[in-house]
């Protein structure tokens, strides 16, 4: 049996690839870099598109990253079922790219904010989310200056609805968040999005806990090894 | 603007205005020796302008007469501080130099910390551009200094950054602080590099002169250590990064606007002397250069910073062992028809340089290609002795390269002790204050000072930087040090910290700047890693006061002599001079920053009470009354005077040594310096930090409750250790010749100091969070 192999990519500006290639190695999978230039994934099981600040976040955070080469793929393979992480900014590259709704923008406190959030899962059937219970709580790093998740009214209650919040602040959106909202699904619950980073929380010496673990964990259980 | 010859809008005009550019070629200079040239303007003496032209025998081109303003400058050449720097070499031992790689004179010191590893780290002013402009200057601060520690071959793996102002309450704080901080944050975060401490200080002497200094610590197998120099004849020279446009050029617009009559028109707008930065192009040279590095490309490099390709190139040349020929016909422009001068004195950022033999420029410039960089080649290293400099086909500069980038003019300047200012300072001691008496009055007292601008939460600027950013942080602000993982399979880290109390300083410059440099190791110390080298960052007034030039002197001498103490060398470091307000100087603020190595950051010290409850509370090191130029008598009289605490190195030495063997068998379980607002800033924050309380009694602190609280005695530390492992602890310290009070024990939810009465965590944290978001708006809702 070989191990499930996870595609992390880098854009020119991405800075969290090595912490979260390290986060799919310690959940005990294989992690494969993927290029943003090449059309091509290597035929990895899932991929995480990690955070920073791809192409200099210029024109708006995530834009350009989404029209790159490897995210046309990734759209492909999102369709196909493949599942899909997105961290930070790679949860504004998913919006973009059309993969998940809503948008993220300029934190209410109009500053970068990076601090120690408590989120609530709030959907523990996703690809990312099953190794979690409802209701469960994770501490993990929130780290951004462009957020605060905004959706139109008609799209918060369809997400709502249908049970697609994935995570929620437990004590309140320090970015302003519409309805606490830190991270979304889509319909089919293969693309997963939010904007604090779980691959800063899987070792207790460098993050503030192991409680991001279980993402990485949660897809090896639905990907055929 | 009025009275422009060029037409403002056609492509035509962008032609006409680029074909006018005059050139000043040697040929020229020659022909017209007597031609007036504005050297006044530029900042250099008539002294220095007749060596110039003794130098090169004829009148400088405009180019040359660019190239030595402002390699000659105080900034570029430390014209006023070299006579003092050099004791900084002459007492460096062969045993501190053991572990030193490379040294001062390089773009930032190196020392190997073992396993093969090498870190180099260097902490840098960038004072006045964030005056002027507080985002862009400070921004431009970090991506300066992280392109010093990439030329030496290093992955940057975390910054800091030591920052004054003036009162919390000034108007002008106000403007200054949340730009510089949002720049700081701005960059640094955009280029992927944890910030794990730094300072904020604030003072009525830096209203006017804020000080944003940056530090930077890199990574690197020592067999990856690259120095700059240009050796190898035929070796090709390319100019890789950003393009060069107008910004940042500064005095050279004089020589342009000489050239121009007026020199607005497309594509010459006006730039402010303030560089602008891009973070994204840095991370990608980052990620270019090490990728460069790594396939052994690179024969030699320097980054681009203060001067451009003026210092990059006269100082590659110089540091090699022939000439050098470059064309700067070949370097990419960002704006139209910029003389020979203007690129050769552009600041713009995110440039880097390299020496590379012709039979590897390919594979560099795809990996370049790689990473979307702009990679040029400029030019050529050549036989001879000569940096020639060629534009539009006409030689513009033709110099013996040293002359321009080590021959600098050195100055004498004259030191003067100010006898009447300073004996009265020394005189005009803190034992007169009033000072709190009842336990009413005590607590009241702890709680004013928990909340005090210079000892409140730095939370609301530190929440702006990413401190988790490569997984490695193992501790950042508000702990003592910075801790950074190094090798992930091994677990050897650094452990950094910047101290300065400038105040001390002031007192005593030579004390005052051993007391930085022993906080400074005190705090690595208190990480458990242990100190192995020093770097600096020398924020003084104008060097043309004699008094200035004393504190200079003896601040250099007491870092200098402190080092040889504690066997750390001084590998490298900044001096910035002229922080001043008309002719009032800043306090005299050497910032001293101290690198430590960890063999296993999983036996790093925790910071605060982290242990368990029950655990022992013990002090180490001895309280005396020490008030002079403390926070407490800062914060409540805004008194300054007396003496500094006495600062006792080799005391610092043996506390940092029983730290270090304490904490990597895991004796104790948590720790914390005390510094400004002594013992009882001290219990507070340990207590906060570990989100536990403790009770505690003074009595065997000092003779009264008010000293054991506010005095600053230099020398301690806090720790816990389990209670059952306290008596073998106490016994290990006296051992260690460290003097040791037991206080009491960690538990509850409130600080209980049995001769002041309860303070509950909650409130505690109230005082001590509130200060900064209620001055500077808070950063969440």
């Amino acid at each position: 049996m070989s191990a499930t192999r996870v595609g992390v990519i880098t854009f020119p500006g991405t800075l969290d690839d090595v912490d979260a290639a390290r986060a799919v190695r310690v959940a005990g999978a294989e992690a494969v870099p993927l290029w943003h230039g090449d059309a091509d994934l290597r035929g990895v099981d899932a991929v995480v598109v990690p955070g920073g600040f791809s192409y200099g976040d210029y024109l708006r955070a995530g834009a350009i990253a989404s029209l790159a080469p490897i995210m046309r793929e990734v759209v492909d393979g999102a369709a196909r079922g493949l599942p899909v992480l997105g961290i930070c900014n790679g949860f504004q590259i998913l919006c973009e790219a059309g993969l998940l709704p809503g948008a993220l923008v300029a934190n209410a406190g109009l500053t970068f904010l990076c601090r120690e959030v408590v989120l609530t899962v709030g959907n523990a059937e996703t690809a990312w989310t099953c190794d979690y219970a409802t209701g469960d709580e994770l501490l993990i790093p929130l780290k951004s200056q462009e957020g605060r998740y905004v959706a139109a009214p008609d799209t918060l209650s369809a997400l709502e609805d249908s049970g697609r919040i994935v995570f929620r602040y437990r004590d309140g959106a320090p970015n302003g968040a519409s309805n606490g909202i830190a991270g979304v699904t889509n319909e089919a619950g293969n693309v997963v999005g939010l904007m604090p980073h779980p691959e800063h929380a899987t070792d207790a010496l460098t993050g503030p806990s192991t409680d991001g673990l279980a993402l990485f964990r949660s897809v090896l259980a639905g990907v055929p090894a | 603007m009025a009275g422009t010859p060029f037409p403002a809008t056609t492509l035509t005009a962008v032609t006409e205005l680029a074909d006018q550019v005059t050139v000043d070629s040697v040929a020229s200079a020659q022909a017209s020796p007597d031609q007036p040239q504005p050297y006044a303007a530029l900042g250099l003496k008539d002294d220095e302008y007749a060596r110039i032209r003794e130098i090169l025998g004829r009148r400088p081109t405009d180019a040359e007469l660019a190239m030595y303003s402002v390699m000659w400058s105080e900034h570029c050449s430390y014209k006023s501080s070299k006579v003092h720097l050099r004791y900084f070499g002459e007492t460096t031992t062969e045993e501190m130099k053991a572990t030193m790689l490379a040294g001062i004179g390089e773009n930032a010191g190196v020392v190997s910390i073992g396993d093969g590893w090498a870190v180099t780290f260097k902490v840098e002013s960038h004072n006045h551009p964030s005056y002027v402009e507080p985002y862009q200057g400070a921004a431009t601060g970090v991506g300066g200094i992280v392109r010093d520690i990439m030329a030496m071959g290093a992955r940057p793996i975390a910054v800091g950054d030591p920052l004054r102002f003036g009162p919390i309450d000034a108007p002008d704080t106000a403007r200054v602080l949340p730009g510089i901080v949002s720049g700081i944050g701005g960059y640094g975060n955009c280029l992927g590099l944890p910030n794990v401490g730094g300072e904020v200080v604030f003072d009525a002497s830096y209203a006017g002169n804020p000080l944003v200094n940056a530090l930077c610590v890199g990574a690197l197998r020592t067999e990856d250590l690259h120095l700059a120099f240009a050796s190898g004849t035929g070796n090709k020279i390319i100019l890789f990064g950003a393009t060069t446009g107008l910004d940042g050029i500064g005095g050279v617009s004089v020589l342009a606007s000489e050239t121009f009559g007026d020199d607005e028109g497309p594509g010459r707008k006006k730039l402010p002397s303030v560089q602008v930065g891009d973070p994204f192009t840095e991370k990608v040279l980052i990620e270019c250069c090490l990728e460069l590095f790594h396939a052994g490309l690179v024969v030699g490099i320097q980054d681009l910073g203060g001067a451009g390709l003026s210092c990059a190139t006269s100082e590659l040349a110089s540091a090699g062992s022939g000439g050098m020929h470059v064309d700067l016909d070949a370097v990419p422009l960002r704006a139209t028809g910029m003389t020979a001068a203007e690129i050769l004195s552009s600041e713009s950022q995110e440039r880097m340089c390299a020496v590379v033999t012709p039979e590897n420029v390919d594979a560099f410039m795809a990996v370049c290609r790689k990473w979307d960089t702009i990679a040029t080649v400029i030019g050529e290293v050549t036989d001879g002795d000569r940096l020639v400099i060629t534009s539009r086909g006409e030689t513009v500069v033709d110099v013996p390269p040293r002359t321009v980038a080590h021959e600098g003019p050195v100055y004498e300047r004259p030191v003067a002790r100010d006898d009447a200012a300073q004996d009265a300072l020394a005189a005009d001691g803190p034992e007169s204050l009033p000072r709190p008496e009842t336990p009413s009055e005590l607590r009241a007292e702890i709680l004013r000072m928990a909340a005090a601008p210079n000892l409140a939460s730095r939370a609301w600027v530190t929440d702006q930087y990413d401190r988790f950013v490569r997984g490695n942080t193992v501790a950042a602000a508000p702990t003592d040090a910075g801790v950074v993982r190094i090798d992930e399979s091994t677990g050897r880290g650094i452990a950094v910290a910047t101290d300065c109390n400038a105040r001390f300083v002031a007192l005593d410059p030579y004390v005052g700047a051993q007391l930085a440099l022993a906080e400074a190791y005190r705090n690595v110390a208190t990480s458990g890693a242990v100190p192995l080298a020093v770097t600096d960052c020398l924020n003084f007034g104008s060097p043309e006061d004699p008094h200035v030039m004393w504190q200079f002197s003896q601040a250099v001498r007491g870092i200098a002599d402190g080092c040889a103490v504690l066997g750390t060398p001084v590998t490298g470091g900044n001096v910035s001079f002229y922080n001043q307000t008309g002719t009032t100087a800043i306090l005299p603020t050497p910032v001293v920053g101290v690198l430590g190595v960890i063999d296993d950051v999983t036996r790093r010290i925790p910071s605060g009470f982290a242990g368990a409850d029950g655990d022992a509370v013990l002090l180490l090191g001895a309280t005396r009354e020490e008030l002079g130029g403390s926070e407490w008598a800062h914060e409540v009289h805004g008194h300054l005077g007396g003496r500094p605490p006495a600062v006792d190195l080799e005391h610092e030495r043996r506390l940092g040594d029983l730290l270090a063997a304490a904490g990597s068998q895991g004796a104790l379980t948590g720790s914390h310096d005390l510094s400004d607002g002594g013992l009882a800033q001290a219990l507070v924050e340990a207590a906060l930090a570990g989100g536990r309380g403790a009770s505690v009694t003074l009595g065997g602190v000092a003779a009264d409750t008010f000293t054991a609280l506010f005095s600053e005695s230099a020398g301690r530390v806090l720790v816990t250790v389990p209670a059952d492992g306290a008596e073998e602890f106490l016994a290990r310290a006296a051992a260690a010749d460290v003097a040791v009070v037991r206080l009491g024990e960690t538990g509850g939810d409130a600080l209980r100091i049995a001769e002041v009465g309860d303070l509950g965590l909650d409130e505690l944290r109230a005082a001590w969070e509130g200060t900064l978001p209620a001055r500077f708006g808070a950063l969440s809702v």
